[in-house]
């Protein structure tokens, strides 16, 4: 059964210096809450694995928390570029970061092949282009049955998933609707995982399109964290701050002035969103 | 209402004002290249807007797919990421994303996949990776996403950027998404189930596949655009079609519509 616990505690408990981390969400529900409790905790060499890099890691990158990255499209989507991660990869700063890219089809079924229990996926894409010479964990096969050439990707088997669900009752079934990204594959490839939501609640509701439940015993740990995912959203609970992506170009930009962002609405004690209060945070079984 | 700043503009046809930016008659050239019906794979920004311009004209019934999983999705406010809200609540299914690319996107069902590209070669082979060297790179661009499968597998690509010596080159730094690889029977021998691009759609004009070489030709040139102005704003050779067609100037209707969405800002 799920644990439910503090945010605090639960990355504690969860997450380790130099893990390989899916903090996961296709622009919806990304779980940014629990990146910034990884920040505060000052997690170190991680290897952080997203198909969109997103703000979430771009903050993270800056950070200093991260020595590898994994991901399909590094972008501030309809903005422009992630600059602390291009800081990162043109300048080294805070420190080097190593880059192993793939394209969506590629790492979405790297996901996929880890929730399978299988060693690897099959794809189309990858081949003729520099990907497939470039990155790490892509080889080309020939299928045994039609001698067709095809890309291979080796199965992803994180230390951590952490993503962000609307619901989970108090046994800590998760339920999530909306856009659903790759969640559901990266808390099935993953060793261990933890789920910020919105509310936990008496019981699950309905939901939306594309509802989705993780049953309690496939999820390590809930945390309930009311507004975790913004300025990405919860379907149901909230909007994307569009108006926040935007001015992220400009605070990204510089270093001096990134850092002091961080500093007062993430190290000091997260004044941008509420969030919630360990007290509020901490439900435990009814 | 302020029109968007470009360096070229078309004169009215009494030489004063300019009537349009030569970026509206691009969005404009894509929107006309989608009939009807299509189903088409579009991401954020000018395909986005082109094709949403698509659905308030000519072709009511096209169907939107975008990567993050929504179907059919007929947005009414712009979307400024591929994820927004609006997506999911106007779309006829929500999927996952493995399932989007491995059902909907792999097999070929995706008749018309729309890209843009930082650079592009005569095969219409695209670079969203680096410029330069891969390793120290002088511009890290944000990868392949799903621009790469999109090449391989829509039955058709329509490649929307402006026209420079910047983004058409003769060598690409890093080949991200593969056109018609290095020519004729490239794609084939790569068993990549799509066809390639079929049209290349820039500020000055439409570049269009030589059907015998593969190569990107120009065919079209927007009004008040030279064949000589499109290759001098091409790092390699282009070729031009000798039945080089003009461009029918945008009509009021559907510069109006763009207007209207712009001002919603899509």
């Amino acid at each position: 059964m799920a644990e439910l616990l503090p945010l605090e505690e639960a990355v504690r408990e969860l997450v380790r210096d130099g893990d390989s981390v899916a903090m996961e969400g296709f622009s919806h529900l990304i779980p940014f809450a629990a990146a910034h409790e990884l920040i505060r905790q000052g997690c170190r060499h991680l290897t952080l694995i997203r198909l969109t890099p997103d703000l979430i890691y771009d903050q993270m990158i800056g950070m200093g928390c991260a020595d590898r990255l994994v991901f399909s499209w590094a972008g501030n989507p309809g903005v422009g570029s992630l600059h602390r991660l291009r800081d990162a990869v043109e300048h080294g700063w805070p420190h080097p970061l190593e880059l192993e890219e793939h394209t969506h089809a590629g790492l979405a079924n790297r996901y996929v092949a880890g929730a399978s229990g299988l060693p690897f996926a099959i794809v189309r894409d990858y081949l003729g282009t520099d990907l497939e010479r470039r990155t790490a964990n892509v080889a080309s096969i020939a299928c045994p049955f039609t001698g067709e050439r095809l890309a291979a990707v080796a199965a992803l088997r994180p230390d951590v998933a952490v993503v962000h669900a609307q619901q989970a009752d108090r046994e800590g079934n998760v339920l999530l609707w909306g856009i659903q990204g790759v969640q559901k594959e990266a808390v099935l490839a993953a060793r261990r995982s933890l789920v910020t939501v919105e509310e936990v609640v008496d019981e699950l509701g309905p939901g939306g399109p594309g509802g989705t439940v993780l049953p309690h015993w496939v999820v390590t740990a809930v945390s309930a964290s009311p507004g975790g995912a913004h300025p990405s959203y919860a379907a149901g609970y909230s909007s994307r701050d569009n108006h926040f992506y935007q001015a992220w170009d400009a605070i990204s930009r510089d270093r001096d002035r990134f850092l002091a962002w961080m500093r007062e609405h993430v190290l000091e004690g997260g004044a941008g969103k509420p969030q919630a209060s360990p007290e509020e945070a901490h439900l435990g079984p009814a | 209402m302020a029109l968007p700043e470009t360096s070229l503009a078309a004169p009215s046809e009494d030489g004063r004002e300019p009537r349009y930016t030569s970026s509206e008659m691009m969005t404009v050239a894509a929107a006309r290249a989608l009939p009807n019906g299509t189903v088409c794979f579009v991401g954020i920004g000018i395909p986005s807007l082109a094709a949403n311009l698509a659905r308030h004209l000519a072709a009511p019934d096209l169907v939107l797919v975008y990567e993050s999983g929504t179907i059919g999705a007929r947005p009414s406010r712009p979307p400024l990421s591929i994820g927004d809200g609006e997506l999911a609540d106007t779309a006829s299914s929500v999927v996952s994303v493995p399932e989007i690319f491995n059902y909907w996107l792999q097999p070929g069902r995706i008749e018309v996949g729309f890209l843009a590209a930082a650079q592009l070669d005569r095969f219409g082979n695209i670079n969203t990776t680096v410029v330069g060297d891969y390793a120290s790179p002088r511009v890290r661009l944000p990868g392949a996403g799903g621009a790469s499968e999109i090449a391989c597998c829509c039955k058709q690509v329509i490649i929307v950027m402006p026209h420079s010596r910047r983004g058409l080159v003769e060598r690409l730094d890093f080949v991200t998404s593969v056109g018609y690889g290095s020519g004729p029977g490239d794609r084939e021998r790569l068993g990549f189930p799509g066809g390639g691009p079929s049209m290349v759609i820039t500020d000055l004009g439409v570049l269009r596949p030589d059907p015998g070489t593969w190569e990107m030709t120009l065919t079209e040139v927007h009004p008040g655009v030279e064949a000589a102005e499109a290759v001098a704003a091409t790092g390699w050779e282009l070729k031009v079609d000798p039945r080089l067609a003009r461009t029918a100037p945008p009509t009021e209707r559907e510069l109006s519509t763009l207007r209207a969405l712009d001002s919603l800002g899509w």
